[in-house]
């Protein structure tokens, strides 16, 4: 039992709990995004594998892992853009779109890793991102343990996390893509062009989950393996949906998933002998525990996964 | 929808596989293979022999039960996306069942262990179904997140309770009584693909002669109009799922007791998944499910010889499904590439 303790009240866990939220917290901001203005983005799976794989390409053919980052950014854009074509423009189901695009990147990565790298589970080895150590705070007890040595797509994100959220509630265009997403209706009334927005957001989307691949394949480890995003584009939508379609308290609920996951690779390399399968199917329980509970007390946007049409009287 | 837009339909997503595959050969073109050396195995694998067709029919039996198993969620407009962890609980609880009870005459002892597949995909099913219904969690994420548990949960307990004392983590072999008979000698085409095409024309009669099968097209095609005329929305979704789970289970069953006669971990392709392009071909028919499977069947059975034999890898195969399910999910794409043609032909631009 006290091993058990030992595992779970471990300093150590907190610093892998920063570490871990950040794929999910970046791609959960995405479907903030993307729901608020009205499309359901069950595509982030594939566009976090999309930017994982890309990331690594651009890392191996440029030597530098930051042109991988920014690669990986621009493959999940695209992967957002196909969603945002398929959806907006020409009106398919964007759950189904969603599921297909998923599929579409499995194959698609998993087939052109074994083309390039003439291997079957993972690519080679790329230059991967150091870390940062940031003056100062790396020295203050407790806090320099968890905070204070990362990488910087860390930082970085939670940056842009903030950043998020003020612009989706404290800008103009914050407001135009939650009306959008309320009332298309009334948002195209008040000049507001609902097809942009819904691109804008969709891509925007793409590219976040993209770069949270990229924290994958370049920042916790440094290659591609098959299907590495293992089911973050779900848990991160999960995680959308318990913060309430927030970016910061989406940060929340990415939190809860990474602490369990950092408890569950704690366990796996620890002396308790626990069979590894129990210990990681706990994130997945997790997140349909937290799903469940999480909805009966959300409101989603009220237009989401609806067709809009400028012109239309009645939907 | 009449017959004549039913085919129609389907011929659009022939279409559909068609543009696919050209997206592939273009892939592969441009990744420096032959297409021709690719889609000649492609297509010789699939039908060229009576050993190709026999894999491309064992390839379909388990196509043609996730299929069914997705399409039938859809007429409830749910989407089941849990066939994949369906299919391994019930593979597992089939080839427990099946050797546990070898006292039992062989014909009972199938029957049995089939029952019992079904039954554990239909518990599987549930809980999705129940999330649903009563707190109005997506069944999309939850079945994929019990899509891992299952393949970890099934791993587990092969692992730790019916390991077979070899080096591998498998069951032992099912024994010949527990198995399901052969249809075509020397070949693993079993009673498994006449089983299916049983399950279709059962689940097709539920869904037109019975009253659960109205009152599930009513709540897929408008859950207030449902509600409205008396049908309980949470008890249809439930009972719903609880039945594609059960045939994704049976997918499992048949698997294990058809084709491999054991359970091995991760021993799926992916077949749950490619039950989603499956369904998706088939729309709202569940008749057209069966040339839906025996296509994608063709398809897997077609990419392992193109891997063999042209050093292609068999993913190209899931892209392939990937396609296929974006062109279908958007017939405006596809009269879209179209539009484009003719107005290139007329020398006109993009608007």
């Amino acid at each position: 039992m006290s091993e058990f303790m030992d595992i779970v009240f471990n300093i150590n866990n907190l610093t892998a709990t920063i570490r871990m939220a950040v794929p999910i917290a970046l791609a959960a901001m995405g479907g903030a995004f993307s729901e608020r203005s009205g499309v359901v983005n069950i595509g982030l799976e594939g566009m976090m594998l999309t930017g994982a794989f890309s990331g690594v390409l651009a890392c191996q053919i440029t030597g530098s892992p930051w042109l991988g980052v920014l690669f990986a950014i621009i493959g999940g854009g695209l992967v957002g853009a196909i969603h945002a074509v398929l959806t907006v423009g020409l009106k398919a189901d964007h759950v189904v779109t969603g599921v297909g695009i998923n599929i579409l990147a499995s194959g698609t990565t998993t087939w052109l890793m074994q083309v390039i790298w003439k291997r079957k589970g993972t690519s080679d080895l790329v230059a991967g991102l150091a870390t940062w150590s940031v003056p100062g705070l790396r020295d203050v007890p407790v806090l320099g343990t968890i905070l204070g040595t990362h990488s910087p797509l860390v930082y970085i994100s939670f940056l842009l996390i903030f950043l998020g959220w003020v612009l989706m509630f404290k800008t103009p265009l914050g407001l135009r893509i939650r009306m959008t997403g309320e009332h298309p209706e009334a948002a195209d009334t008040v000049g507001i062009n609902v097809r942009a927005i819904r691109y804008f957001c969709v891509i925007l989307s793409g590219c976040l989950a993209g770069l949270g691949g990229a924290y994958l394949s370049l920042a916790q480890l440094n290659w591609f393996s098959k299907d590495m995003s293992a089911g973050r584009g779900y848990m991160a939508l999960a995680a959308c949906i318990f913060g309430g379609w927030n970016p910061l308290k989406g940060l929340g609920a990415s939190f809860l998933f990474s602490f369990t996951d950092a408890i569950q690779m704690r366990m796996q390399t620890s002396k308790l002998r626990i069979a590894t399968e129990l210990v990681q199917m706990i994130p997945y329980i997790l997140t349909i525990l937290i799903l469940a509970g999480a909805v009966v007390r959300s409101r989603p946007p009220a237009a989401l996964g609806e067709h809009y049409e400028s012109g239309q009287t009645s939907k | 929808m009449g017959p004549k837009q039913d085919v129609s339909k389907f011929a659009y997503s022939v279409v559909a596989i068609v543009i696919a595959l050209l997206v592939g050969a273009v892939l592969i073109a441009v990744s420096g293979y032959s297409v021709k050396d690719a889609y000649s195995n492609l297509f010789m694998g699939a039908f060229g022999g009576v050993y190709s067709l026999a894999t491309t029919i064992v390839m379909s039996t388990p196509l043609l039960f996730t299929g069914l198993s997705v399409a039938f969620a859809f007429q409830c407009g749910l989407f089941n996306v849990g066939a994949e962890g369906q299919l391994y609980v019930g593979a597992l609880t089939s080839a427990v069942v099946a050797l546990g009870l070898g006292w039992l005459p062989p014909v009972l002892r199938v029957v049995i262990a089939l029952l019992a597949g079904a039954g554990a995909g239909a518990l599987l099913g549930f809980v999705p179904g129940y999330l649903k219904a009563k707190l109005g969690a997506h069944e999309v994420i939850t079945t994929i997140m019990l899509n891992y548990v299952a393949t970890f949960l099934t791993t587990f307990l092969v692992k730790t309770y019916f390991k077979d004392p070899g080096p591998v983590d498998q069951t032992v072999l099912l024994p010949s009584g527990s198995r399901l008979p052969e249809l075509i000698r020397g070949t693993r085409v079993s009673l498994g693909i006449i089983l299916g095409i049983a399950a279709v024309a059962l689940l097709n009669h539920i869904m037109r002669r019975s009253v659960l099968g109205y009152e599930i097209r009513v709540v897929g095609e408008n859950p207030h109009a449902a509600e409205y005329g008396g049908v309980s929305v949470s008890a249809k979704t439930v009972q719903a799922m609880m039945i594609s789970g059960a045939v994704a289970g049976l997918a499992g069953s048949v698997e294990v007791m058809g084709t491999l006669y054991r359970f091995i971990p991760h021993f799926s392709p992916g077949y749950g998944f490619t039950g989603i392009a499956v369904a998706v071909i088939a729309g709202q028919n569940l008749w057209a499910v069966i040339p839906a499977a025996i296509l994608f069947g063709a398809l897997q059975s077609g990419g392992q010889t193109m891997q063999l034999f042209a050093g292609i890898p068999m993913e190209l195969m899931t892209m392939v499904q990937g396609l296929v399910i974006l062109f279908v999910a958007a017939p405006a794409l596809g009269s879209l590439l179209f539009r484009l043609k003719i107005r290139a032909k007329e020398g006109g631009g993009l608007e």
